[in-house]
């Protein structure tokens, strides 16, 4: 890590768990993959306004892309970026699978319970998003589609989806630089077109840094990128309209 | 593309309960029961139908875009693809499509993704989720369900072509539809249906002419 980016905080959340803080603007998370296995499922709000949140498709669509890396925005539904992607060691990144739910990790790793398994037990995505939901008055009419860092599903000519195991390897890790106050909630339970048979969700390790300027000119590429994030400015007076 | 498998349906219009057209750029919102059949009929071709569907009684339950691609795993919808919500149920099944695919991923345009796709200043511009907080403003039916745009997911755009490309490029083609066209499903639970008939004006994939389309619905499936 350079002079910039040193830590302001970092935290593990180990695999089934779940996670929601705020970050501000001018700030980086980095997920990071410990042990090669983990999928970071993620929804975005404005910590302002909670009905402003993630969009998918407005992502996909101003980027034509249908997986996030590195250079690409991720778009909130009212036309601004809630978070840049500055660096990225993985390359593809799911955001169109949705979370894992009980019945989902029941059927394929079976029913383990906190009595018996204290904090071994088995989580799932669905739950653990609803949990950190709750925290801020949000619940299941906020669930929307969301983004699974570190997962890769590719989709053949007739649209049939492949999960690809294995894809994200130990230390993989991508930056998000938040250009907005942005409430994160996040579940580490394990991707639903997993294809694991057994449940061993990987460890998420965070850390949050200062965005260095170099950085902050990543996602500058595309040229949607430059208007979403005009329109994330205007948000913030007194940068009102500056790129 | 001609090797979509399309079928088509033996119902006849003169059957139907609900017969009505909705103009270019409107919304359109109805009550579908668990059994009746609902064609979407593209009277002009490559009209983008954005559609949502909800839990006619409990509007937290939605159709859910996560949820319907992987009950099918597959990306686009077309006949026997099932409609799934955010509980996980079945909430309607495309029973016949002459069209062969539609797009679950492209979701709505508003007046500010119009600004960050095409120019700052489309902004005035007419929009599909405009019309979708119109018919929540209006429609008893949406009131009686205590519905926000906080119950707006993304949704469904019926004739719409968005292919997706093994080394993950979102594509936007021209449209695989035709006048005529038309896609048909049965509710499996009693839904809310809320179109908003696409008025954007900036894609090609319309030529730049948003068109109207006919709704239908018969009692049940026998014909
Ligand atoms: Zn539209």
């Amino acid at each position: 890590m350079n002079q910039e980016n040193i830590s302001l905080w970092e935290e593990p959340i180990p695999g089934g768990c779940h996670w929601s803080g705020i970050l501000r603007r001018g700030i980086t998370l980095r997920l990071a993959d410990v042990s090669g296995n983990a999928n970071a499922a993620v929804l975005f709000f404005n910590q302002e306004e909670k009905l402003e949140r993630y969009n998918m498709a407005d992502t996909l669509k101003a980027q034509h892309t249908f997986h996030l890396t590195r250079g690409h925005a991720c778009y909130s539904d009212m036309g601004r970026i809630f978070c840049c992607i500055t660096a990225d060691t993985v390359g593809w990144h799911d955001t169109v699978c949705g979370l894992s739910d009980r019945t989902l990790i029941q059927q394929k790793y079976g029913i383990t319970r906190y009595q018996e398994h204290r904090n071994q037990m088995y989580r799932n995505g669905l739950d653990g998003m609803l949990i950190e939901l709750g925290k801020w008055g949000l619940g299941m009419r906020d669930i929307v589609a969301n983004i699974n860092f570190f997962s890769k599903v590719t989709a053949n000519d007739a649209g049939e989806l492949t999960f690809h195991r294995n894809h994200s390897k130990a230390g993989s890790y991508v930056d998000l630089s938040f250009e907005m106050d942005t409430l994160v909630v996040l579940s580490t339970a394990p991707h639903p077109l997993d294809t694991n048979t057994t449940y061993q969700p990987g460890t998420v390790h965070l850390a949050a840094f200062t965005t260095s300027s170099a950085a902050a000119s990543e996602c500058k590429q595309i040229a949607e990128n430059l208007r979403g994030l005009h329109n994330t400015h205007r948000f913030y007076p007194p940068c009102g309209g500056a790129l | 593309m001609n090797t979509f498998q399309l079928i088509e349906s033996q119902l006849n219009p003169d059957a139907a309960i609900i017969d009505e057209i909705c103009a270019a750029g409107e919304p359109w919102v109805k009550i579908v029961k668990q059994g009746q059949i609902f064609r979407i009929v593209d009277l002009e071709g490559n009209q983008a139908v954005d559609t949502l569907f909800f839990n006619a009684n409990h509007a937290w339950e939605r159709y859910s875009v996560a949820d319907t691609i992987r009950a099918q795993n597959k990306l686009y919808l077309t006949t026997g693809s099932k409609l799934c919500s955010n509980f996980g149920n079945v909430m309607l099944t495309i029973t016949a499509d002459t069209c062969g695919r539609h797009d679950t991923l492209g979701g709505a345009c508003s007046a500010e993704s119009n600004t960050v796709r095409y120019a700052l200043e489309k902004y005035p511009m007419h929009s599909c989720r405009d019309n979708f907080l119109h018919a929540l403003a209006h429609e008893t039916a949406c009131g009686h369900l205590d519905m926000s745009k906080r119950d707006i997911p993304s949704n469904i755009n019926f004739f719409m072509n968005v292919p997706v490309t093994e080394d993950g490029r979102l594509e936007f083609v021209d449209g695989i539809s035709a006048p005529g066209k038309y896609v048909e499903m049965r509710a499996e639970m009693d839904v809310l249906v809320l179109i908003s008939n696409c008025p954007q004006l900036n894609n090609p994939c319309n030529a730049y002419n948003p068109t109207p389309i006919r709704l239908l619905v018969w009692e049940t499936s026998a014909s």
